[in-house]
């Protein structure tokens, strides 16, 4: 696991700060240092974890089927601005300078770029609320786009790739949607534990003010963004848009009433863009190729537009990410996974993240897209599979999700506070075969109390998809754990007896 | 800004710091460098926080309210700030910090014994340290690592695919 798979970085001189000119702009010599301290460790952390893609994520790919991670194809990871550039990277943002922001938004809202998140939500709809002048440019004065680079949902491991192998695909986006929106200032809310993404990321940011894509004037174009990197520590709450803007703040990342929503006031009360590694990483492209090509990606399997990195987990042959159309099924997935682990069969499943409902092995021809996976009961979420094999306990496992919900809830409302710790006591007592008979009903209750509406934010309604499917499609592994009281051996003996 | 001064009536009121005592030259140039990251001083105060951390690897009293006072903010806030994210120790922890993922793509490649066996091996239950100082042993939820489960970082650094048997080997590394 250390020692046997070498990295193979054959990009990565050329990301240490050898190759940026020296001389230029804010040559801090700790900078410089702080970069080559990046390299060096990008080596030692790529070395601990190995490989396990056999298929690669980008297929064979091109920049017109694969906009996001073609460039993997030319390069383990492109880490330099040089290698970037000469892969077609920063024409999406010289085009767009070109152009008026509000052409841009325009045609972001034509591809119907839908937030990769989890949410779904247009990215050219949301950045329209953000309010902007007569003229049809961003009003002048304060505005923050925010990159949410928070990945914690359990399961999803796509944006990890994007900024550690890319990071300049999402500086770049982020420079553009700047302009789009008039933000003049930028933040990646980057998690604490993406060590070498962070590295990598802070690198990018300072090889593009060397080459004046950040900063004031830039490309001439008199648009200013300063771009930041601001790492968390800890709390999946964070990844909610609004407990995202609160933990900006320095404050305790409680989720804000909404309205007033972030596009009108966001961070420290102007109006905020908070947008999905992924959803941004696609901006480039669509500026570049337009968005017919966009919409034509899907080729005819979805009403939903372009690529989007699907996964998979568990006990797969070989678990992995791939950027396919959007709407690929999820039996296509598991095919490129390998399929089952050898003597496993597919039990259910779970298709974007812990705060998704189960789904059953009948429902992998459906296409993966929101609406889609949204009528089959479930919501596509980070589009991520997670298998569970039929050796697993249904009980146990959503135990631990409940686990997992319980510990991350902020405590801000009280059916979130206590009534996930409730169900993580009954499920514990039905996995140890101690429940009792009302236990399931009690469950079957929090599910509605805890459910959408009745809570803040919807970390709670988000926690009661896997249960609520759980009970409905095995509750006899539910029932399984009640103990038989004194009451119902009486009842059941005088039913043989009667 | 009105938060800003809302933010200065409050510290009158608090106790004096010595700054000087307890941050270090370096520690406070860098907390100064945060500020100018935000529009308001208040954001600066998970990223001072951490940096503090890296000293002693956890946060002491004295060094929450000198953060406050370098901000200008209250006491209150930096320990809102500070007892909020589990990242951030308020109590000392182990030369080592080991996080163990055991959300659910980890639990069903059997997070759960491996868990087991870095307890046995190191003699401490989740949230305990061990008597030498060397090892602190806390759950982490999804490390984003997923098709490498089980996962886990020790310090800065990511390990995935760990067996139970690579346990001890993964150990020693850390002295």
């Amino acid at each position: 696991m250390t020692s046997e798979n070498k990295p193979d970085n054959k990009d990565l001189p050329e990301g240490s700060a050898v190759s940026v000119v020296a001389g230029v702009a804010i040559a801090k010599a700790e900078e410089k240092a702080a970069i080559e301290a990046a390299a060096k460790a990008a080596k030692i952390e790529a070395a601990k974890i190995p490989k396990t893609e056999p298929t690669p994520i980008h297929g064979n790919g091109t920049a017109e089927t694969h906009p996001l991670t073609w460039r993997l194809k030319h390069h383990q990871q492109v880490l330099s601005i040089d290698t970037y550039e000469s892969l077609e990277g920063y024409e999406g943002l010289k085009k767009a300078l070109k152009m008026t922001p509000a052409e841009v938004q325009g045609i972001v809202k034509d591809a119907v770029l839908r937030g990769r998140g989890g949410a779904g939500f247009p990215a050219g709809i949301k950045w329209s609320l953000i309010p902007m002048n007569k003229e049809g440019s961003p009003d002048v004065g304060p505005k923050y786009l925010v990159c949410n680079a928070d990945e914690m949902e359990p399961g999803t491991f796509k944006d990890r790739l994007l900024m550690e192998k890319l990071p300049h695909q999402l500086v770049e986006a982020m420079i553009l949607v700047s302009y789009a929106i008039g933000a003049q200032t930028g933040y990646i809310f980057l998690r604490g534990e993406y060590v070498l993404a962070a590295k990598n990321l802070n690198s990018a940011i300072y090889q593009a003010k060397a080459k004046g894509y950040l900063g004031e004037n830039i490309l001439d174009s008199g648009h200013n963004f300063d771009l930041h990197v601001h790492t968390g520590a800890g709390r999946y709450i964070c990844g909610e848009e609004t407990a995202l803007i609160n933990s900006l703040e320095g404050r305790r990342a409680n989720p804000r009433t909404k309205p007033p929503f972030p596009q009108i006031s966001g961070a420290w009360g102007k109006p905020t863009i908070v947008n999905n590694v992924e959803t941004l990483c696609n901006v480039p492209a669509i500026i570049v190729r337009g968005a017919t090509w966009f919409k034509g990606l899907s080729n005819g399997r979805s009403g939903d537009a372009g690529t989007k990195i699907y996964g998979a987990s568990g006990k797969v042959k070989f678990p992995g990410l791939w950027e396919l159309p959007i709407g690929t099924s999820a039996r296509e997935i598991l095919a490129l996974a390998g399929g089952m682990q050898d003597g496993l069969e597919l039990k259910c499943w779970l298709p974007g993240g812990a705060s998704t409902d189960f789904l059953m092995p009948e429902h992998l021809d459906l296409a993966m897209d929101f609406d889609t996976i949204g009528k089959a009961g479930s919501r596509m979420g980070t589009g991520l599979l997670m298998v569970v094999d039929q050796t697993q306990n249904i009980v146990s496992a959503v135990r631990n999700l409940e686990e997992f919900f319980a510990r991350e809830s902020c405590g801000w409302c009280t059916p979130c506070r206590d009534g996930l710790p409730w169900a993580v006591k009954l499920l514990k007592g039905l996995e140890q075969g101690e429940g009792k008979a009302e236990d399931i009903d009690v469950l079957l209750q929090l599910t509605r109390f805890l459910g959408p509406g009745k809570t803040f934010c919807a970390h709670a309604p988000g926690a009661m998809e896997p249960l609520q499917s759980a009970l409905k499609f095995f509750r006899s592994e539910f029932e399984a754990g009640v103990r038989a009281t004194k009451v119902d051996a009486i009842n059941h003996i005088s039913v043989i007896q009667a | 800004m009105i938060l800003k001064n809302k933010a200065r009536i409050v510290t009158d009121q608090q106790p004096h710091i010595n700054v000087e005592a307890v941050l270090t030259e370096s520690e406070r140039a860098a907390l100064h460098d945060f500020m100018h990251h935000y529009p308001d001083p208040r954001a600066a105060s998970l990223d001072s926080l951490k940096h503090v951390q890296k000293r002693n690897g956890w946060v002491d009293d004295a060094q929450v309210n000198a953060i406050a006072q370098v901000l200008g903010i209250s006491i209150p806030d930096v320990e809102g700030v500070a007892t909020f994210y589990n990242r951030i120790y308020r109590q000392p922890v182990g030369r080592h910090v080991i996080l163990l993922c055991d959300s659910i793509a980890c639990f069903l490649m059997g997070n759960e014994s491996l868990a087991d066996v870095f307890k046995k091996q190191l003699g401490i239950q989740y949230g305990q340290t061990t008597p030498d100082g060397r090892f602190t042993l806390l759950p982490i939820c999804c490390l984003g690592n997923c098709d490498k489960a089980p996962s886990l970082m020790i310090d800065e650094d990511t390990y995935g695919l760990v067996s139970r048997a690579q346990v001890a080997e993964v150990l020693e590394q850390y002295l």
